[in-house]
């Protein structure tokens, strides 16, 4: 029988084993009941618990016997597991339904497997970073076994070449370098045309929302805001790539300079506007749980509203807004389709943002969608790559929460 | 020792004009924002309204002997360059679905070919100055026209810019997203509950609770990278298909359903818990019939909004290989399939000037998803809110 | 409300905005005259025809009920009601014969002549040095850091923060405890030098031995300055004013020399305040 048909099969029977425990549970202790005898709980809650005795364990077996045979390689043939699982199904029904007494806790026993049902879904999202860790690491490990940590972290050459003859047997690949200082680079040059648009504007958007603007235009302004941060980053990409990159190239023709097509500046400016809706949102959160005391104690020395704005709503509000900026950076340097459709494949280690230059993410893209092998150096090192993007990214957002986390004890404020 | 009210006031200007300036250029960033969002989608509009017409020619198909065999024999000479060559392609195709059609003809309207398209419609195109003469010629006759672009709302992705359609995303899509949510929705929302109703605050709350908000800012890509490394090569999940990609954006949209169920959670006051504790209940059972159904409304629009968030995701696809070339609908969780963003992506990179309004017309269609998808959130929002 | 008649001493009506008692030692220049002041939260009226005229170099306390409209009547004389949108006022302020609602009067040029304290401490976010020094150099009162540096300290001295803040001038204004916020920023008020300081509850969030601190320093202060302050505490108003006024529902309901207010009160409606019938 197919695998597919198999599993079908089981979970009819299982269900239907189900089905059978909470009735035959429901019904004893229906039957206990009106025999006159104090239970300790309802008898849909027996009846549960059979339900819970049968399909648990069996669903348990079956998950660890699945896991065993992709994690330890062991050959149990899927049918065995199956029937093995099915059998102690069986058993369970059998303990699940003697478990129907007067003196049995069956709501505790059912809300004790609930609560372990709850965390262990807590479970999960732990699982995700160890998981991303551990894929990241085991990944860029086989990488720097081929090539030295030191070479990647200060090279200035990222010339992939024919590292991928190398995996095939062919040629050594001698010739790749994985130098990714010019890629840092690059995405630090982009990273920082993006700040470069979106902390002035975010941040100014939102003083003039929190500070000045009537209560109509605040409640139009803040949502239509937010569709920046909504629209899909390829749309970005698009709109960099078609739109802003010829704008710049003709601008900067205008000029008398001379830029490239894939200049960093189309994809820093596009990053940067899709980053304003987060710095000004955090911004305006900030500077509103700035207390009004501090506004009118500067009113009331006969400072201006620009002035009490600039030198004490601002400076009171400033770990949040760091924090906002260092979130926004983060996202800057994790982005990844604007790059990919607007800015350059060639690594390229200049200051000038109307060149074309890489990125850590376009290469992380590059080495994944070739068709090399996977066990090729140019492959494992988009998880170098990645490793590096994520320990950075972690970095930031860490220093961001405990600045966000200083300012809410500072002021007290709760809703940040 | 103090001053007069017109000594201060005289200092005072200059500061007034400067406090001004700070007024009058916060605004200008504000206008600014918008007027980015306002170029933005005029360009969008100007871009991909016109793919969603197309170029017809009203040809006369003889379904001839010759035919079968050699298609350009079934439609006039000076037909060929003008009709699109899948619509040529498929006719001997046709013939050997419907033996009755041989020696027939028929006279229908058949897709145009995308250079004719794009010259009707004004843009670059590679056609001759004879091709445009016959072009106007028969735009006289009504012979060509500009219609409806039904193609892009029925058909896959194709090779050539005339026939190519985001069916096949939107399918894939469809299919992502219900793996996506399958995933996501139970397990974001029991960690919630966990977290907020059960959990004791110790330091492994904590660290889950750390562990959350980073998972939320972590790049996108990483869970590609996840993705590619756990779910594909470690656990076998077949490449490009709906359900590795629903996987790793299920993951993605996690932390999202989390906080905002978090939020939701905390949102129904502690009066409500007390009363239900006050008559009896267990804490399951106050959760279960208390507290979940009153922060549902809240729960159900932070998922919308993670939803749209996965719709629009592209990186991690990428990475697990959700790009490819889909010309047909798919109808399994485990075969290759595409979704429109990703979709998108591919059609930027074709070569061909018709393919970028394909692109722009490929970006309305996820764009108006998603608005409508942002706009039922809120509505659901305002509908259900309650202030306690 | 209709009880006009004197009730302990017989006593003429004075003429509108005087005292009912003239206090012989109080200085008895003019500062801020306020004529038929009405002023309206939306549709609600909250003060009603008030005229009153504050003097010079003395304390002032205003007392009531809470909601009785005596700090909303305080913000008027700094116009802070400006800044809360549903407020509208009309009747005569005036200070130097000019109306400070006036369209031309700025209310920024006022606000330097008439500082503030508030009823909670409010330092800025900024080292204790700065907190005080900020405003003046604002205001071009000082040019060179010497003089900067002299006036810092002045400040700090006239509010008697000085010995206990001079080797920690660079700390967050925030570092100090609730009382010496509260000196703070009372030195941070009167390094701007200016006539009037209005005080609202100054001392109601502070422990009593800062508020004694606070009281002896109010006592110096009106040597140099004019000082309207808000209380609810009768005592303290007792201890510091030299004229006391009664506000109930939003009328001055009598404003008197405060060792007169508090033996003979003239009014019913004053007696039964202050002797704890109501409030």
């Amino acid at each position: 029988m197919q695998t597919n048909q198999l599993v079908l099969l089981f979970c009819t029977v299982l269900l239907l084993l189900g089905l059978v425990a909470f009735f035959v549970g429901r019904t004893k202790a229906a039957r206990v009941r009106s025999g006159g005898g104090k239970m300790f709980a309802q008898p849909d809650q027996y009846a549960w618990f059979a339900v819970l005795s049968t399909a648990g364990p069996a669903i348990l077996v079956g998950a660890v016997g699945a896991f065993v045979m992709l994690l330890l390689g062991a050959d149990i043939p899927t049918f065995y597991l199956l029937a093995a699982s099915l059998v102690v199904a069986a058993a369970g029904l059998v303990v699940g339904i003697a478990q129907v007494r007067p003196n049995f806790h069956a709501r505790q026993a059912i809300e004790r497997a609930i609560r372990m049902a709850l965390a262990s879904a807590a479970l999960i999202s732990i699982f995700t970073t160890f998981g991303i860790l551990f894929s990241i690491i085991s990944e860029a490990i086989r990488f720097f076994q081929m090539h030295s940590f030191w070479e990647f972290i200060t090279g200035t050459t990222w010339s992939p070449g024919d590292s991928f003859l190398a995996s095939a047997g062919r040629g050594d690949g001698s010739g790749a370098q994985f130098g990714s200082v010019p890629l840092f680079a690059g995405t630090f040059m982009i990273t920082a045309v993006a700040m470069l648009v979106a902390v002035p504007v975010g941040l100014l958007s939102a003083i003039y929302m929190s500070e000045y603007a009537p209560q109509k235009v605040r409640t139009v302004a803040k949502p239509v805001l937010e569709i920046l941060a909504g629209i899909p980053t390829v749309v970005y990409g698009f709109f960099a790539a078609i739109t802003v990159a010829p704008i710049i190239v003709n601008v900067a023709g205008f000029l008398g300079l001379d830029a490239s097509y894939n200049n960093a500046l189309a994809p820093g400016i596009v990053m940067g506007i899709m980053i304003i809706p987060f710095i000004s949102s955090l911004s305006d959160d900030v500077i509103n749980s700035v207390p009004d005391t501090m506004r009118q104690g500067s009113l009331a020395l006969g400072m201006t509203k620009g002035e009490t704005i600039r030198d004490v709503v601002i400076p009171a509000a400033l770990p949040g807004i760091i924090s906002a900026s260092l979130l926004g950076v983060s996202r800057a340097m994790g982005e990844t389709m604007i790059v990919v459709m607007a800015a350059g494949m060639r690594p390229n280690l200049t200051a000038n943002p109307l060149e074309d230059m890489t990125t850590v993410t376009v290469r992380i893209v590059a080495a994944l969608t070739g068709d090399q092998e996977f066990e090729s150096a140019e492959t494992l090192s988009a998880f170098a790559l990645g490793l590096v993007l994520f320990a950075v990214t972690l970095t930031l957002n860490l220093v961001s929460v405990l600045m966000i986390r200083r300012f809410r004890e500072k002021y007290r404020v709760n809703n940040l | 020792m103090s001053h007069s009210f017109d000594e201060i006031s005289q200092q005072l200007k200059r500061r007034h004009r400067k406090s001004a300036r700070l007024k009058w250029v916060s605004m200008g960033a504000l206008g600014l924002a918008g007027l980015f969002l306002l170029l933005f989608f005029a360009d969008m509009l100007n871009k991909g309204l016109p793919a969603f017409q197309q170029a017809y020619v009203n040809t006369e198909i003889n379904y001839t002997e010759e035919a079968a065999s050699d298609a350009r024999q079934a439609i006039a000479d000076d037909l060929v360059p003008i009709v699109s060559r899948t619509e040529i392609r498929s006719i001997p195709l046709q013939m050997r679905n419907n033996e009755d059609l041989l020696g027939t003809s028929e006279q229908r309207w058949l897709l145009a070919n995308g250079e004719v398209d794009q010259y009707l419609k004004g843009n670059r195109n590679s056609l001759s100055e004879e091709e445009r003469a016959a072009v106007d010629a028969r735009v006289e006759a009504g012979q060509v026209e500009l219609a409806f672009n039904s193609t892009f709302f029925t058909e896959g992705d194709s090779k050539t810019s005339e026939s190519a359609g985001i069916l096949a995303a939107v399918v894939g899509t469809i299919m992502t997203m219900i793996v996506t949510l399958a995933i996501s929705f139970p397990i974001g929302v029991m960690t919630a509950v966990y977290l907020e109703e059960f959990a004791p605050d110790n330091r492994f709350t904590q660290a889950i609770e750390i562990n959350i908000n980073n998972l939320a800012a972590i790049p996108s890509i990483l869970f590609g990278l996840l993705g590619l490394a756990i779910f594909i090569n470690f656990f076998g999940v077949p490449r490009s298909s709906p359900l590795a990609g629903g996987m790793t954006l299920a993951l993605m949209t996690l932390p999202v359903i989390i906080i905002s169920t978090r939020a939701a959670l905390r949102s129904v006051p502690d009066s409500i818990r007390h009363a239900a504790f006050g008559v009896g209940c267990s804490r399951w059972q106050v959760v279960r019939d208390h507290v979940l159904p009153l922060a549902m409304p809240g729960i159900m629009t932070g998922s919308i909004i993670g939803l749209a968030q996965a719709m629009g995701e592209t990186a991690p696809l990428i990475i697990v290989g959700m790009v490819a070339f889909i010309p047909d609908v798919g109808a399994s969780f485990t075969e290759a399939a595409t979704v429109m963003p990703a979709q998108i992506f591919t059609w930027a990179g074709e070569p061909e000037a018709a393919f970028v309004e394909k692109t722009a017309g490929g970006i309305l269609v996820l764009l108006a998803v998603l608005i409508s998808l942002n706009a039922f959130a809120v509505l659901l929002r305002k509908k259900f809110e309650r202030r306690w | 409300m209709n009880s006009q008649a004197p009730v302990m001493t017989e006593q003429e009506t004075p003429s509108v905005g005087q005292p009912y008692t003239r206090n012989e030692q109080a200085c008895h220049d003019l500062s801020i005259r306020v004529r038929d002041l009405n002023l309206w939260y939306s549709k609600n009226q909250a003060l009603k025809n008030l005229s009153i005229d504050l003097f010079q170099k003395n304390v002032t306390a205003l007392i009531g009920p809470s909601g009785c409209g005596k700090s909303t009547f305080l913000r008027c004389l700094n116009r802070m009601n400006d800044l809360i949108p549903s407020v509208r006022t009309e009747g005569l302020v005036e200070m130097d014969g000019l109306d400070i609602n006036a369209q031309k009067m700025d209310e920024i040029a006022l606000r330097r002549r008439v500082g503030m304290v508030f009823q909670k401490p409010n330092p800025f976010p900024k080292s204790i040095f700065e907190n005080i020094a900020y405003a003046p150099r604002m205001h071009d009162m000082v040019s060179r850091k010497v003089d900067q540096d002299e006036l810092v300290e002045r400040a700090l001295r006239d509010a008697g923060l000085w010995n206990e803040v001079k080797d920690k001038l660079q700390e967050p204004g925030t570092s100090l405890s609730g009382g010496q916020q509260q000196r703070l920023c009372i030195a941070r008020a009167i390094a701007v030098q200016p006539d009037v300081i209005l005080m609202d509850e100054p001392t109601s969030a502070l422990d009593p031995i800062s508020t004694a601190t606070i009281e002896d320093l109010m006592d110096k202060l009106k040597e140099q300055f004019t000082i309207v302050t808000v209380t609810h505490n009768m005592q303290q108003a007792a201890r510091v004013a030299d004229y006391t006024a009664f506000f109930h529902l939003g009328e001055i309901i009598e404003y008197n020399d405060t060792k007169v207010m508090f033996s003979t009160p003239a009014k019913k409606k004053t007696e039964d305040y202050i002797s704890g019938r109501y409030g």
